[in-house]
C-alpha cells in the first residue's frame, strides 16, 4: 500500500500572546495531533471556537497565522516532510500541491485585481500551466461551480459579484492549479442558509469530479457530514474522536461528540395562541434618508408567555421589526398594541411602564454590556431604575437573578471581559429579567455562540419562560433554533411576512416556495441529506 | 456620470468652497476682532490724526463685507494690495519669496519622501524587532522636539563646530544651482527630520494595514515569493494610502518652513510673514495667510483625490 | 500601584513631575532674579552660574526656571481651555447628532483647513500680544483637534448596544453621557490631553521664538532661545539649553501619554 497523501504526526502548534498586564509569552494551542488522509478522500475537522481546527488545517500548508507557529511534529505531503524543506520548499508546495479556501472570500480576494488574474495566478507562477491553459481551466471550473456567465465573470472585480459567487470563485481559485489537497476553512459559514446549500453542493461536486482530497473545517457537524468521508472531532487543541462519518453521526463514542451530535434536539411542546400581549398591525417602515420600505405591511401577534419566532435571511427586515417595536425606528404606517395599551411610535415618548415591560437581548453580548461596569451594576441598574431598590434589598435580588441564570456566587464584582461568551449572554438575560418584563425581544441571541453554548442558552430561556411567564419575540436565521423554541412562527422575505401561524402550521406542508426552500436548505445531521434535497429539487423543477 | 468623476468634482468643489471660507476666516481674523485694529497697530500713544489716516488707508470706514469682497476680488486677479510699512506691491515682493520657499520645500520633499518610505518599509520588515523599535523611538523623540531646536543643534554642530555647511542660508539669483543647494543643505536637513518622523510612522501604519489583509495571506498561500506578494498584491493597495501620507506631510512641511526660514535667515515666505506680523502690516499678513492656506488646502485636496482614484470599488462600479 | 508601570512611563512621570515642581516653586528655587544682570555676556558655566549667563549677563539657570514657569503655565492653561471646550462640544455633538453636530463639525473642518501656526500669526498681527491672548488663541485653535477626537470616540461608543440598551431602559441623557460614554472615552481622552499639552508647549515656544509670544523682559523658553540665538554662530550654545528643556519636557509627557494609551487596549474593567 502506498503512503497516504497527507500524514500528520505529533503536530504541536504554539502561539505568542500579548496580554495587556503581563509580558508576552508562548502558549500551546494544539497538543500533538496525528492523522492520515488518503488521495481523493475528504476529512472533516469539527470543533468549537478555540479547538484549533483552522490552525491544524493551515499546518498542511506549513503556515501559521499571525504569531502562530508549528512547534513540533511532522507533516508529510506526498512523501516528504514539508516542515523540513524551509520556506522555498513550502513555496513549491503552496498553490501547487495544497491550496486553501478561506471563510471570507470577500476579504481574501485582492480588491484591486480582476478575479481571473487571481484565480490563475498560482497555476502560472508555479509553472503548472500557461496563462491560456489556466484561463480555460478556470472557465470550466466557473461553469462547474454554477457561476453565471462563466466566460466573462473572470474579468470582473471582486466587489462586483455577490458573496456566494465570490465564495465559488475562491473554490475555483483553489482548484485551478489541480492540487492534490484543498483546505476548506469554514467556506459556507458566512453565507445565508439558502446560499450555503448551493455553494456546498458546488464544492462537493467539484471535489468529486476533480478527485482532489480535501480537509473541510467547520463548526457545523451537519454540514461536514454532507461532504466528508471521515470526521475528526477536536476540542481545545486535542483530538476527541476520529471515525467515518457514519460512525460519528450514528454511533458517537465520546460524550463530547454525543453532545455535538444531539445539539439542537431540544423538544418544545407548542402552546395554543391566546389573546395577544403584543400585536403589531400593518407596520410599514423605512430608514431615514432611504427611498424604499424595509418593512411592508407587517402584522404579527404574540401571546403572553409564548414565543413568536421571526425567521428570515439577511436583509429580510427581521431586525428592523424589532427596532420598530422598541420605538427606535418609528414606523411610517401601522400601530402596535402592548398589554392592552397603544404604544407610541417613538421610544422617548413611551412611559416607564412600557419600557420596563418590553426588554431586549442582543446578538453580541460583548457590546451589549458596558465594559466598565460590573455584573452587579449591569443587573442592578434596572432594579434601581424601575423599582428604586437600594442596598441590601438590591444585592439580594441581584444574587437571586444570578441564581436564575445558573451563575451562582462570585460573579457580582466581575467585569464582562472576565466572563465567557455564554456567561455574558446569561448576564444580558438577567438584566432583561430584572425589569420583570412581559415581553423580551431576542435578536439572534445564539448566533454568535458555539452550538453547545447556544443550546444551554435556549434551554435557559425556555425554563425562564415557564417560571416567569414571559413572552419572547425571537429573531433568528436558524430554523433549528426555531423548532426548538417557537410556539408560532413568522417567515419574512424582503420586508414581508410570507408565512405566519403556529409552529405546526408553518412547518407542515403544503409550503409556499420560499418556506420550502428555506426549510429544505437547513443542513440535517443525516448522511446523504444534501443529495436527497438536490435530487428532490431537480425532480420538482423537471416536473414544472 | 461615472461615479469617480462625480466624486472628484465634488471634492474639487469642496476644496474651492473651503478656500473661499478660509479666505473669509483670514479676513475676519484680522478685521472683525474686538477692539480697534488701527489702535492695536499703532499702539496706545497714537495721535488721533494718525489713527484716522490709518483707518482710511485700511478702508476701515467702509462696511466689513464690502471690504472683504473687494479684497477677495483683487486677490483673485493677482492684486494682493500694497504693504503698509513700505508701500510696495505685495504680489511683487511675495513672488520671488514664494519661489524660494517652494525651492526649499521641493528639495526637502525630494530627500524626505523616499527616505521616509524606505524607513517605513524597513520598520514593517523588522516589525517588533530592534530596527522597528529604534525607528519608533526616534520618531517619538522627533515629534517632541521643536523645529528650531533641530535647526540650532544642526547649525551649532554641523555649521559652526564642524563647518561642513553654511550656518545661514542666504540665497540669491546669482548663485548656481549647486551653490544654492549647498547653501540650503542645513534647512533641508531640518525640514527632512521634521517631517520624516510623521511620514515614516504613517507609512508604517499604512503598509502594516495592507500586509495584515486576508488577501495577502491568500497570496502567500499561493506559494508566491515575498517579492511577488509585495509587488503584485501589497503595492497596488498600499500606493493610495502612501500617497495620502506623503501629501499630508507635504502640507505639514509648508508650515514647518516658516520656523526653519527664520532660523536660517532664508529669504522666503515664512520670514516675510513673520517680519510683517511683528510690524503689524495687516495686508501682507492677510496675503501670506491666504497663500499658505491655499497651498495647504490644495495638498489636502490632492491627497483625497488620490484616494478616490485609487479605490477599485469606485473605479469599477457594479 | 507602580508595579505594572513600564520603565519608560516611570521616567516620563518623574521628569514631568520634576518640571512641574520647579515651575510651581520657581521663586524659591531660582538662585537669582528673573531680570537681574549678574555677570558678563555669555559667561561659560561656573559654580556661581551653573548654566552660564545669557546675552546681557543674566543668570541662565534662573531665567530657565522662571521661563519654564511661564511656558508650563501658558501650556497648561491653553490645554485646559482646549480640552474643556473641545471635549464638551465633541461629546455633545456625538450624542445630540443632527444639525448641531453638522454645524460644529463643518466649522471645525474650516478652522482646521488653515494651519494653526499661520492662523495664529494672522490673528496675533492685530491682537495685543499678552499672555491671556496667547492662551485664548492657542486654546481655541487647538480645541478643534480635541473636538475631532472626542467626537469620534463618542460616536464609536454611542452606537454600541449597551448605549442602546440604556436608551431603551429609559435613561436620561445625563446618565448616558456620564455613566455609559464617558467612562469608556476617558483613557483615549487623557492620552490626548498629554499630546495637546506637548503641542501647546511647542506652539507657545515657537511663537515666542518668532518674537510673537511672551514679550521681554518676561520670557518663556522659546523667548530665551530667541535672546541667545545670535551666540550660536560664535559657537556659544546658550540657546540650546532652553531648546533642550522643551524637548525633554515634551518627550516625558509623551512617554506618559503613550503608556496611558497603551493601557486602554486592555479593557479589563475600570478597576485598575
Amino acid at each position: 500500500m502506498s503512503d497516504p497523501l497527507l500524514k500528520v504526526r505529533g503536530l504541536k502548534i504554539g502561539a505568542t500572546v500579548y496580554p495587556a498586564d503581563a509580558k508576552p509569552h508562548s502558549i500551546e494551542i494544539v497538543h500533538g495531533v496525528d492523522f492520515d488522509l488518503a488521495k481523493g478522500k475528504v476529512l472533516g475537522l469539527i470543533g468549537e471556537s478555540g479547538a484549533g481546527k483552522s490552525t491544524i488545517g493551515l499546518s498542511a500548508l506549513g503556515y501559521g497565522r499571525g504569531s502562530v507557529e508549528i512547534t513540533g511534529g511532522e507533516v508529510w505531503v506526498n512523501g516528504r516532510d514539508i516542515l523540513k524543506g524551509g520556506i522555498s520548499g513550502l513555496r513549491d508546495l503552496r498553490g501547487a500541491e495544497v491550496t486553501y479556501v478561506a471563510q471570507s472570500a470577500a476579504a481574501s480576494f485582492n480588491p484591486a485585481k480582476k478575479i481571473m488574474d487571481q484565480v490563475v495566478e498560482a497555476s502560472i507562477s508555479q509553472g503548472k500551466f500557461t496563462r491560456a491553459e489556466a484561463e480555460d481551466k478556470a472557465r470550466v471550473l466557473f461553469a462547474k461551480l454554477g457561476l453565471p456567465d462563466p466566460d466573462n465573470i473572470g474579468s470582473r472585480y471582486p466587489h462586483q459579484v455577490s458573496g456566494g459567487q465570490l465564495q465559488r470563485c475562491m473554490t475555483a481559485l483553489a482548484l485551478c492549479p489541480e492540487p492534490d489537497l484543498v483546505i476548506f476553512d469554514e467556506p459556507t459559514t458566512a453565507l445565508d442558509v439558502t446560499t450555503q446549500i448551493d455553494v456546498l453542493a458546488a464544492i462537493k461536486e467539484a471535489i468529486r469530479d476533480t478527485g482532489v482530497a480535501a480537509i473541510y473545517i467547520t463548526h457545523d457537524l451537519a454540514v461536514v457530514a454532507q461532504v466528508s468521508d471521515e470526521i475528526m472531532v477536536l476540542k481545545m487543541g486535542e483530538m476527541v474522536e476520529y471515525g467515518t462519518v457514519d460512525q460519528i453521526i450514528n454511533s458517537p463514542q465520546e460524550d463530547y461528540t454525543k453532545a455535538l451530535v444531539s445539539v439542537r434536539s431540544i423538544e418544545h411542546e407548542e402552546k395554543k395562541p391566546t389573546a395577544p400581549i403584543l400585536s403589531a398591525k400593518n407596520i410599514t417602515a423605512r430608514y431615514k434618508g432611504t427611498k424604499f420600505d424595509v418593512l411592508h405591511d407587517v402584522s404579527v401577534d404574540i401571546s403572553p408567555g409564548q414565543t413568536l419566532a421571526i425567521v428570515g435571511e439577511s436583509g429580510s427586515g427581521k431586525s428592523t421589526l424589532a427596532r420598530v417595536i422598541t420605538g427606535l425606528l418609528p414606523p411610517k404606517a401601522g400601530e402596535i398594541d402592548f398589554a392592552g395599551r397603544k404604544l407610541t411610535p417613538d421610544q422617548p415618548s413611551r412611559s416607564i411602564e412600557d419600557l420596563r415591560e418590553l426588554q431586549m437581548i442582543y446578538q453580541m453580548a460583548d457590546v451589549a454590556m458596558n465594559p466598565r461596569q460590573t455584573v452587579g451594576t449591569i443587573i442592578g441598574r434596572p432594579l434601581e431604575f424601575y423599582f428604586g431598590m437600594k442596598g441590601e434589598e438590591k444585592q439580594k435580588r441581584i444574587q437571586e437573578l444570578l441564581d436564575e441564570i445558573e451563575m451562582g456566587e462570585g460573579f457580582i464584582d466581575r467585569y464582562p471581559a472576565e466572563l465567557s461568551g455564554g456567561q455574558k449572554q446569561r448576564v444580558c438575560i438577567a438584566r432583561a429579567l430584572a425589569a420583570k418584563p412581559k415581553l423580551i425581544i431576542c435578536d439572534e441571541v445564539t448566533s454568535a455562540l458555539d452550538p453547545l453554548v447556544a443550546d444551554g442558552i435556549l434551554k435557559l430561556l425556555l425554563d425562564l419562560q415557564k417560571r416567569e411567564d414571559v413572552a419572547y419575540l425571537f429573531i433568528t436565521h436558524d430554523l433549528a433554533t426555531v423548532r426548538a423554541i417557537a410556539d408560532s412562527i413568522a417567515v419574512m422575505l424582503q420586508g414581508k411576512v410570507v408565512r405566519y401561524g403556529t409552529k405546526s402550521e408553518v412547518l407542515s406542508p403544503p409550503f409556499d416556495d420560499y418556506t420550502d426552500l428555506l426549510l429544505s436548505s437547513v443542513p440535517e445531521m443525516k448522511l446523504g441529506w444534501l443529495e436527497n434535497v438536490l435530487a428532490t429539487r431537480k425532480m420538482e423543477s423537471a416536473g414544472n | 456620470m461615472h461615479p469617480i468623476l462625480k466624486m472628484v468634482s465634488q471634492r474639487l468643489a469642496l476644496g474651492l468652497l473651503l478656500l473661499l471660507a478660509a479666505s473669509a476666516l483670514i479676513f475676519a481674523g484680522t478685521q472683525i476682532l474686538p477692539g480697534d485694529v488701527a489702535q492695536s497697530i499703532l499702539g496706545q500713544s497714537a495721535t488721533p490724526e494718525a489713527l484716522a489716516n490709518l483707518r482710511r488707508e485700511l478702508g476701515l470706514n467702509e462696511p466689513a463685507l464690502s471690504r472683504y469682497f473687494s479684497w477677495l476680488g483683487n486677490a483673485v486677479t493677482g492684486d494682493l494690495g500694497t504693504a503698509l510699512t513700505n508701500g510696495q506691491d505685495i504680489a511683487t515682493s511675495m513672488g520671488k519669496r514664494l519661489g524660494n520657499t517652494l525651492f526649499l520645500a521641493f528639495w526637502a520633499a525630494v530627500v524626505s519622501v523616499p527616505l521616509a518610505i524606505f524607513l517605513g518599509l524597513l520598520a514593517v520588515r523588522y516589525k517588533d524587532r530592534w530596527p522597528d523599535k529604534l525607528i519608533s523611538g526616534v520618531t517619538l523623540t522627533a515629534i517632541s522636539i521643536p523645529e528650531f531646536l533641530i535647526g540650532y543643534v544642526l547649525m551649532y554642530f554641523i555649521g559652526v563646530k564642524l563647518g561642513w555647511a553654511p550656518s545661514v542660508a542666504m540665497i540669491n539669483d546669482t548663485m548656481s544651482l549647486g551653490q544654492k543647494l549647498s547653501t540650503i543643505a542645513l534647512p533641508v536637513a531640518v525640514l527632512t527630520l521634521v517631517v520624516l518622523a510623521h511620514m515614516m510612522r504613517m507609512t508604517r501604519a499604512a503598509i502594516l494595514n495592507v500586509m495584515q489583509s486576508a488577501y495577502i495571506e491568500t497570496a502567500e498561500l499561493k506559494g508566491l515569493s515575498s517579492f511577488q506578494v509585495i509587488a503584485r498584491h501589497a503595492f497596488p493597495n498600499a500606493i493610495a494610502p502612501i500617497v495620502n501620507v506623503v501629501m499630508l506631510n507635504l502640507a505639514y512641511l509648508v508650515v514647518g518652513v516658516v520656523v526653519v526660514e527664520v532660523v536660517f535667515v532664508y529669504p522666503g515666505m515664512g520670514q516675510y510673514l513673520v517680519d510683517h506680523v511683528a510690524k503689524r502690516d495687516v495686508p501682507v499678513v492677510q496675503a501670506c495667510g491666504l497663500v499658505f492656506a491655499a497651498v495647504y488646502i490644495l495638498l489636502n485636496m490632492v491627497a483625497d483625490i488620490v484616494s478616490i482614484l485609487a479605490n477599485p470599488r469606485l473605479r469599477h462600479p457594479k | 500601584m507602580f508595579k505594572n508601570i513600564p520603565i519608560s512611563a516611570l521616567i516620563g512621570l518623574f521628569f514631568t513631575g520634576l518640571y512641574f515642581f520647579v515651575a510651581i516653586f520657581a521663586p524659591w528655587i531660582a538662585p537669582y532674579g528673573m531680570a537681574e544682570a549678574v555677570g558678563d555676556v555669555w559667561e561659560p558655566s561656573s559654580s556661581e552660574h551653573w548654566l552660564g549667563t545669557d546675552s546681557i549677563g543674566r543668570d541662565l539657570l534662573s531665567r530657565m526656571i522662571y521661563g519654564g514657569r511661564t511656558t508650563i503655565f501658558i501650556a497648561t492653561a491653553a490645554t485646559i481651555l482646549s480640552f474643556t471646550l473641545g471635549s464638551v462640544l465633541g461629546l455633545t455633538a456625538a450624542v445630540i447628532g443632527g444639525w448641531v453636530d453638522q454645524a460644529i463639525s463643518r466649522f471645525v473642518d474650516l478652522i482646521m483647513s488653515i494651519p494653526s501656526l499661520i492662523f495664529a500669526l494672522v490673528v496675533l498681527s492685530v491682537m495685543p500680544v499678552t499672555i491671556p491672548v496667547l492662551i485664548i488663541v492657542m486654546g481655541l485653535l487647538d480645541s478643534t483637534r480635541v473636538y475631532r477626537l472626542s467626537r469620534a470616540v463618542a460616536v464609536d461608543i454611542n452606537v454600541m448596544d449597551y448605549v442602546e440598551a440604556a436608551t431603551l431602559r429609559g435613561e436620561g441623557r445625563k446618565w448616558i453621557i456620564f455613566r455609559e460614554i464617558l467612562p469608556n472615552a476617558l483613557s483615549p481622552l487623557v492620552a490626548e490631553m498629554g499630546l495637546r499639552f506637548i503641542f501647546a508647549v511647542l506652539f507657545v515656544s515657537t511663537l515666542s521664538f518668532l518674537g510673537l509670544g511672551v514679550q521681554p523682559p518676561n520670557a518663556d523658553w522659546g523667548g530665551i532661545v530667541k535672546e541667545n540665538k545670535d551666540g550660536i554662530v560664535y559657537g556659544i550654545p546658550a540657546a540650546l539649553v532652553p531648546a533642550f528643556a522643551i524637548a525633554t519636557l515634551a518627550i516625558s509627557v509623551n512617554l506618559v501619554a503613550d503608556w496611558v494609551l497603551a493601557r486602554t487596549t486592555s479593557l479589563k474593567g475600570g478597576r485598575d
